[in-house]
């Protein structure tokens, strides 16, 4: 049950392997309360995420997106996320600039340790998503067999 | 004269290659058009006025051959680009550079003629251009037809080259007034810059003809707009395939379009395709102190990384 009392929106996380799918594993083992609004999507590493994956689901009906990867220096492949942080902060300063909210996307860092940071990443973003409300694009949600 | 001192130097440049890249009269006399020069009688059809508007350095990353190139001053950036890319040696290219005074929007000049068949054109001393139709003859100044990146020009003369033709000329324009149309465009609200784009791309007809010109754009043949595995777009002219494919093609540009405004001046549909790119190198500027096209040295900055960003401050909720 979603912890927050209002209808689901739709949120994608793109989450790395090495530490925060594991740090989201932690959280549910812990038996940590989250929201349920978020979909996880797991990646090898936070340098995987395309910044375009972000700009796909947001064109295509997602509400908000967050990634998070290994804590810089801590990449599993040494300099993936350091690669990320560049690409994710361009896209976080181009989304205002073709009018969506640029809180809609979030980027951080969680380790696989930190069960207690995923849940308040995760229960923060999905707060603050709820209160932007539903993302409003002139946009058709694909059903794809 | 400065076409003589062309002629001459693509004479002597073309025996060093095995072909030299130019501008000739095109199909009319609005418009002109590359030229290859491979054989000495060819030096004549050479021509140098406002209508080179091309970027022809688009052509380099492809040609496989030793090239001599004609290039204005936006013109040189692409070279430092590709550079610094590692898209072309330094070595299989003779620059053949030009000081710019300005050059014409062949859109433009079709709005103020009412699209009437050019009979002739000819340019006057003082940046004045008259343009001779069947319906009168109609005198323009050439700041009011130029494409809006020579208004901000900030390189007339080209920034790297092996021969100059004429003296080096200094910009008079403001390196401010560069970005002025992404700041005013940033003062509208959320809701109104959504709606612009939403409509402005739901005018795009997906010619694609915007990334085959843009000289920045080199994996053509591969692009991931035209994929099928995986699929990131469907054929479908819907507003989110569009929307998509401009972000696309902006994020694919990010840190590296060198403003050359190829893109925008091919568009049938007349979209401000370049603005988003613009908005971009804005921010990268600011983050890293970078523009594109500029200094061999640099790297373009999504190349590379610091290990602490001074400027990026991870986002806290
Ligand atoms: S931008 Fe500058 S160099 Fe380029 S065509 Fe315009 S005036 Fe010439
Ligand atoms: S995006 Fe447009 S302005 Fe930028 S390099 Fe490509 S064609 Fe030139
Ligand atoms: S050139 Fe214009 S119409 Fe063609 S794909 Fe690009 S933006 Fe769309």
């Amino acid at each position: 049950m979603s912890v927050i009392a209002a209808k689901e929106l739709r949120i994608i996380g793109f989450l790395c392997n090495w530490c925060s799918y594991g740090g989201a594993d932690t959280a549910g083992i812990s038996r940590f309360k989250q929201p349920t609004d978020l979909r996880i999507i797991r990646v090898p590493c936070s340098g995987r995420v395309d910044p375009l994956f972000i700009v796909k689901a947001l064109l295509n009906g997602a509400d908000g997106v967050l990634v998070s990867g290994c804590h810089p220096r801590d990449c599993h492949y040494s300099d993936g996320n350091f690669y990320a942080r560049r690409r994710l902060e361009m896209l976080k300063r181009l989304l205002p600039f073709i009018g969506i909210d640029e809180r809609r996307f979030h980027y951080t860092w969680i380790s696989a340790s930190e069960g207690e940071r995923w849940q308040q990443v995760v229960t923060d973003f999905t707060k603050q998503i709820h209160k932007l409300g539903p993302l409003h694009t002139k946009t058709e949600v694909r059903v794809e067999s | 004269m400065s076409l003589e001192k062309l002629k001459e130097t693509v004479a002597k440049v073309f025996h060093e290659v095995d072909v030299v890249i130019g501008y000739k009269q095109g199909f009319d006399p609005l418009h002109a058009t590359p030229c290859f020069i491979t054989m000495p009688e060819q030096v004549d059809q050479l021509i140098w006025n406002p209508l080179c508007v091309q970027n022809l350095t688009s052509y380099l990353p492809f040609l496989k051959k030793k090239v001599g190139i004609v290039v204005k001053g936006c013109d040189s950036r692409t070279i430092i680009q590709y550079m610094q890319e590692g898209l072309i040696k330094r070595d299989n290219i003779v620059i053949v550079g030009l000081p710019c005074t300005g050059i014409i929007s062949v859109k433009k000049v079709l709005h103020e003629i009412d699209n009437q068949p050019v009979e002739s054109i000819t340019f006057r001393d003082g940046g004045n251009v008259v343009v001779k139709t069947i319906k009168g003859q109609k005198t323009l100044s050439l700041s009011d037809v130029c494409p809006d990146k020579c208004s901000t020009c900030q390189y007339p003369t080209p920034l790297i080259y092996d021969h100059l033709i004429g003296e080096p000329i200094k910009s008079d324009k403001p390196p401010e007034s560069v970005y002025e149309d992404i700041r005013k465009f940033e003062k509208k609200s959320l809701e109104e810059r959504l709606e612009y784009w939403e409509k402005e791309f739901d005018r795009c007809i997906r010619c694609y003809a915007c990334r085959n010109a843009c000289p920045m754009c080199i994996c053509q043949d591969s692009c991931i707009a035209e994929t099928r595995d995986p699929h990131w777009m469907s054929q479908k002219l819907t507003l989110p395939e569009k929307f998509m494919f401009h972000m696309i093609h902006a994020v694919h540009l990010a840190g590296r379009c060198v403003e050359c405004g190829e893109c925008e001046r091919v568009c049938p549909m007349g979209i401000p395709v370049n603005k988003l790119k613009k908005k971009i190198n804005l921010e990268m500027k600011e983050l890293f102190g970078y523009e594109p096209g500029v200094n061999l040295e640099d790297k373009p900055p999504m190349y590379t990384f610091n290990v602490e960003e001074r400027k990026i401050e991870e986002y806290k909720l």
